[in-house]
């Protein structure tokens, strides 16, 4: 099934400055879609550290991570965005000219397909991925002995599983994983785990009941011709090593952030950030604009603030793309009618 | 005024002067060593895990259960911490680490 979808902003990343370049579009009339890899809003401020106070949002003398999404949704309402989660941007291909710029979007998961007249990238250290641990050769392995993630569960059927970490995606796994795999092992560590305490309390009953195995260390290397997975040797704190027989590892080493495909997409880099001018915030490509942490420039601050800034004035220069035939007046929320009729607050 | 010695991952060991009252991760990355610091210092994100030499363990302040819990996401030996969790102090004159793999 494919989605097409005409818009006139695509904005790549629903993170804090993604989310408020939506109210600086919006005042000036212009429709958004964001797309994120997440499966819900806020970026890094709400996969990273939701509950961290930030001291230096304009207004704010603290907000969380949490809060200030939450925030900046409340704030965006008016302009009813869509948005499109557990998504990554695939290929952003130019079908206008310089002038017009136009552009065919397209993403992974559901093969969704958009068309717009300008793009934003707003995604920051890039998208969130599994982290994958440092262990020789694991590529090899991959999707036939190494999964990140447990898609269909039905695949660890009579299957030796070893799972990998020690917070919740491994325990939840863990015991779901449990009555249908051959035999379970568990690997972390340490003897402490940051999980649901009733999982661990599950967990820990399985291992007393010996349905399943509780190791302690961390994996050396694996074992199996690739891409046949057979076993992973188990590294102690004392030095000491072991084999866990396995025909599947799962790592559950939480996210961490990688440019992924914007790399391809004809864009000038520098050591994976996107220069851009301090006028428009408009990349080497005429109608994609980068703003946030994912951009470069004299002087560049990796603040929310300054992505604010910056998603502001890409703003200006994205209406004339959008409404070249307008003349954009430069207006106050505190004093514009028009403006206070969008935001539904007009008297 | 004093250094650190920071191995990269091809072997190299780089002396790099250090500012009290910066985190050890910052003076790394501030000398371009590539180091990510992904949260930015938060003790969000493990992407500035070193080992320290073991001669050094114990003059540091002992990791916090948050780090442990953040060291929960890498592949760690027991000297490994988090960069961004050691404030470097005149007593650290001379710190030794080295920077830890770093996945694909």
């Amino acid at each position: 099934m494919t989605d097409h979808i005409e818009t006139d902003v695509v904005i790549i990343g629903a993170g804090p400055v993604g989310l408020f370049a939506v109210f600086e579009l919006g005042l000036l009339d212009i429709k958004c879609h964001l797309i994120d890899i997440l499966p819900k809003v806020g970026g890094q401020c709400a996969e990273l550290y939701p509950e961290k106070p930030i001291y230096d949002i304009p207004g704010f003398p603290m907000v969380t991570g949490q809060g200030l999404v939450d925030n900046l949704m409340a704030q965006i309402e008016p302009f009813h965005p869509t948005f499109h989660f557990n998504e990554m941007v695939e290929s952003l291909e130019s079908i206008g000219t310089p002038e017009a710029p136009r552009f065919r979007v397209k993403t992974s998961e559901n093969d969704t397909t958009f068309e717009c007249k300008a793009v934003v990238i707003a995604a920051g250290g890039g998208s969130f991925q599994p982290k994958k641990p440092p262990i020789d050769n694991i590529e090899a392995y991959e999707g036939t002995g190494v999964f990140y993630a447990v898609r269909k569960m039905e695949m660890f059927r009579g299957k030796k599983v070893l799972i990998v970490g020690g917070g919740d995606s491994a325990l939840d796994w863990t015991v779901n994983l449990q009555p249908i795999a051959k035999r379970l092992t568990l690997l972390h560590r340490r003897d402490a785990f940051r999980a649901a305490p009733h999982t661990v309390e599950k967990m820990r009953s399985l291992v007393a009941a010996g349905d399943m195995d509780l190791h302690l260390g961390q994996v050396s290397t694996l074992v199996g011709d690739p891409p046949i997975l057979k076993g992973a040797v188990v590294r102690k704190d004392d030095g000491s090593e072991f084999t866990v027989d396995c025909d599947v590892m799962l790592p559950f080493f939480g996210l961490t952030m990688k440019l992924g495909p914007i790399a391809d997409w004809g864009l000038n880099l520098h050591e994976n950030l996107i220069p851009v001018d301090t006028e428009k915030f408009e990349t080497n490509v005429p109608g994609i604009f980068a703003i946030g942490d994912i951009n470069t420039y004299p002087g560049k601050l990796k603040l929310i603030l300054s992505g604010f800034h910056e998603g502001a004035l890409a703003a200006q220069k994205i209406h004339r793309y959008v409404y070249p035939e307008k003349k954009l007046l430069f207006q106050y929320t505190t004093s514009s009618t028009s403006l206070q009729k969008k935001l539904g607050v007009a008297a | 005024m004093g250094v650190i010695h920071v191995t990269d991952r091809a072997g190299q060991r780089h002396t790099l002067e250090a500012i009290e009252g910066w985190r050890v991760m910052e003076i790394i990355r501030d000398w371009g060593l590539p180091i990510e610091g992904l949260c930015g210092g938060a003790c969000e994100c493990a992407t500035c895990h070193v080992f320290v030499d073991e001669a050094w363990l114990d003059k540091l302040y002992p990791p916090t259960e948050e780090e442990e819990d953040q060291l929960d996401t890498v592949v760690t030996k027991p000297t490994s911490r988090l960069s961004c969790q050691i404030i470097w102090t005149p007593e650290l004159d001379g710190l030794e680490v080295t920077l830890a793999p770093t996945g694909a």
